[in-house]
């Protein structure tokens, strides 16, 4: 037997990779980056850059820069709630988690994008739970019944509280953070616990072009501190806040990128950090971000490669769609993204369940997606050769009895293997038989699916101390853990 | 007049310098000033049914926008002040809510509604309730456009409403709303006068709320 070949796919020469990395740290010497945030600043100052006190422009030389990439750790390992392994972001390894704090979702019953209460996020995450190719949790609903303040660490409490998966979260003010990591090593029992196995990632967006905003800036040199991993989101628009070549933007992403390398390797060397990101060309009929759009998967495939030139685990979005509904439109912009992203090697994929813009989650979406991302698993296994001869001695079996192999021990032993098995949310049946059940489309079909998993959600496993632990950092006005874990 | 149609070119074509030069050459000529902004105007209307009709894109659209704001900048403080009066569509202040620094959707509407004849006042991006509301009553705005994309910053929109009710002020300005977490429900939860879902289209909710 010999082992399969990984498919991979390259866009750009190993020559254009470092033009684009010493270009990126030009910027950042010669232009510099702004960075809004006042330990920030004094860090820098203490290591000797120069800052301008004024418009909070910060240059980096290009040897500090060159020092952080030495200290970047090339591997995060994530552990789940119960402290077992749960992915590796390193190499060409994949995981795929749903796109992130989405503003809405797309309602089950009437179809339409409507506000997003706890009930919806506490189901999704009971979904997500189950599915068997999305292997780790993101803070994927904001909550529009709670209070904005709480808005951030709340959907941390319904992650922790319903799901053992590590989990993809993020900050919306400078001090959630301490309250966050407090619920993390409630979990863990310790900060250097919580240090030996990371159970969340915190996302944080500079904001193009070239800055590092007080909030962000905060998100990162606290994460480097306490071990956790940080994973940079800078998102040029091409032709809006960013050059509207797509290596144009691919540069502005490393240079953003890079000065949250630096910021956090003077936090902490080796602190762990992701190459993500979320960047998009810039409609320019409508003005929007369309995440869907193939050119912005090229620059997503461009700046991971950048990422992994530098030898740091990478992240995008990719695997998500602008539609409003589940039409084809979703399929396939989602299909083509996460397809992309896996042959690529994007350690963590974000996406999963999103449509319009990063705004909206479906629950219906998210249980179509995962039949894609474990399609993406399956075609990234690649073809091994199982037999010597390959085939000779099996089509020789074939004569006057034998007509077929269905049953042969050598089809018993490998079907499962070779062949990905979807859920029945995938429509093989004949056109007959889907007309005996109903015409059902595969948003009915993952609706069902959907209900059946929120129906087969095992509990809470959660010691009640911990919940009570957890529920402590929450002191608004109507909050009652019981109403959430009733849900 | 043969300068007349070059007025319109160079606002069609977005060339800034052509522009400007026309601009002043009819200084210089010492032609009918208004005949000179309306071919300026025939042009930037021409632009925007370009780009209704999916022949132009943002760039160009931006790009003549800028064009006409650069001739109307050398041509304004020679009309009498009636003259503007009659032509200004209305005067508006925009900016993008304290928290917020997503400038993009914001100046794409405020280019529109500049190049389609209203006095507009930038405040930029990051600007605080405070600023909005003294500049809309230094420069005796009728529209407040205020814009938020993250649903953190939003609620600043209705902290503005709420000062304006609160200083007892809230009738003498139409409040618009902009940005991807905006919604009707919202736009009538917090009691603002609308928002509208593309530059194009807050162009012309802001014409119909200064005709009533």
């Amino acid at each position: 037997m010999k082992p399969a070949i990984r498919p991979t796919i390259k866009i750009l020469e190993k020559e254009l990779k470092k033009k684009v990395v010493n270009e990126a740290m030009e910027i950042l010497a010669e232009i510099g980056f702004f960075a809004e945030n006042k330990e920030a600043i004094a860090l820098l100052q203490k290591n000797g850059l120069e800052v301008d006190s004024k418009s909070k422009r910060a240059k980096i030389p290009i040897d500090v820069t060159k020092k952080a990439l030495k200290s970047v750790p090339s591997s995060i390992t994530l552990f789940d709630r119960d402290g077992n392994q749960a992915a590796i972001l390193e190499g060409d390894n994949i995981c795929f988690d749903p796109g992130s704090a989405a503003l809405r979702v797309l309602d089950t019953e009437s179809n339409e994008i409507r506000e997003a209460y706890t009930k919806d996020f506490v189901e999704f995450t009971k979904v997500v739970e189950q599915l068997e190719h999305i292997h780790a949790q993101s803070t994927a609903i904001i909550c529009s019944d709670v209070p904005e303040e709480v808005s951030d660490m709340y959907r941390l409490l319904i992650c922790l509280l319903f799901s053992k998966k590590p989990v993809i979260t993020g900050t919306f003010k400078k001090e959630s953070f301490a309250k966050m990591k407090d619920m993390l090593v409630t979990i863990r029992g310790s900060e250097k616990k919580l240090r030996e196995k990371p159970l969340a990632i915190f996302d944080a967006c500079p904001s193009p072009p070239l800055k590092w905003s007080d909030l962000t800036c905060q998100s990162i040199i606290d994460a480097a501190k306490y071990g956790i991993p940080s994973e940079f989101i800078s998102m040029p628009m091409t032709g809006a806040n960013a050059p509207v070549t797509i290596l144009g933007a691919i540069v502005q992403h490393a240079a953003e990128t890079l000065a949250g390398v630096v910021i956090t390797q003077l936090v902490s060397p080796s602190a762990p950090v992701i190459w993500g990101g979320s960047p998009a060309v810039f409609d320019m009929r409508k003005g929007t971000t369309p995440m869907g759009s193939i050119d912005t998967m090229m620059l997503d495939i461009g700046y991971t490669e950048i990422g992994k030139y530098l030898n740091i685990p990478t992240h995008a979005y990719l695997g998500m769609s602008d539609a409003k509904i589940l039409d084809m439109q979703a399929g396939f912009e989602t299909g083509m993204g996460a397809l992309l992203a896996g042959i690529k090697g994007v350690n963590m994929i974000s996406g999963a369940g999103m449509i319009d813009f990063e705004t909206t989650q479906s629950i219906q979406k998210v249980v179509i997606d995962n039949e894609i991302c474990g399609m993406t698993y399956k075609f990234i296994e690649g073809i091994t050769q199982r037999d010597e001869p390959i085939a000779k001695d099996l089509l020789n079996l074939f004569d006057e009895k034998t007509t077929h192999l269905l049953a042969h021990d050598h089809t018993l032993k490998w079907f499962r293997k070779e062949q990905y098995i979807p859920s029945t949310i995938v429509d093989r049946g004949t056109k007959e038989e889907w007309i005996t059940n109903g015409r059902k489309s595969i948003g009915d079909r993952a609706k069902e699916r959907a209900e059946k998993l929120i129906k087969k959600y095992p509990g809470l496993s959660l010691e009640n101390d911990v919940i009570k632990e957890l529920a402590s950092n929450f002191k608004f006005a109507d909050f009652d853990i019981k109403k959430i874990t009733d849900i | 007049m043969v300068i007349f149609d070059e007025c319109k070119k160079a606002i069609v074509r977005g060339d800034i310098e052509k522009a400007e030069e026309l601009a002043n050459q009819s200084l210089a000529d010492k032609l009918n000033l208004n005949t000179v902004v309306d071919a300026f105007s025939d042009a930037i209307r021409h632009v925007g049914n370009l780009f209704d009709e999916g022949e132009y894109f943002l760039p160009e659209l931006m790009r003549s926008a800028e064009a006409m704001k650069a001739a109307m900048a050398i041509l304004t403080p020679h009309l009498s002040s009636s003259e503007v009066e009659t032509r200004s569509l209305g005067t508006v202040v925009i900016g993008t809510i304290e928290g917020d620094i997503h400038d993009i959707g914001k100046t794409l509407v405020a280019a529109m509604l500049t190049a389609e004849g209203f006095e507009v006042h930038d405040l930029g991006a990051d600007v605080p309730v405070t600023t909005f509301i003294e500049k809309a009553l230094e420069v005796n705005a009728q529209l407040i456009c205020i814009s938020a994309l993250l649903t953190t910053t939003m609620v600043g929109q209705k902290k503005l409403i709420n000062q304006l009710v609160k200083q007892n002020i809230r009738d003498r300005f139409k409040v618009l709303l902009g940005g991807a977490p905006v919604s009707k429900n919202w736009v009538a939860e917090i009691g603002a006068d609308g928002t509208a879902e593309n530059a194009i289209s807050a162009v012309k909710l802001a014409k119909e709320l200064m005709e009533h």
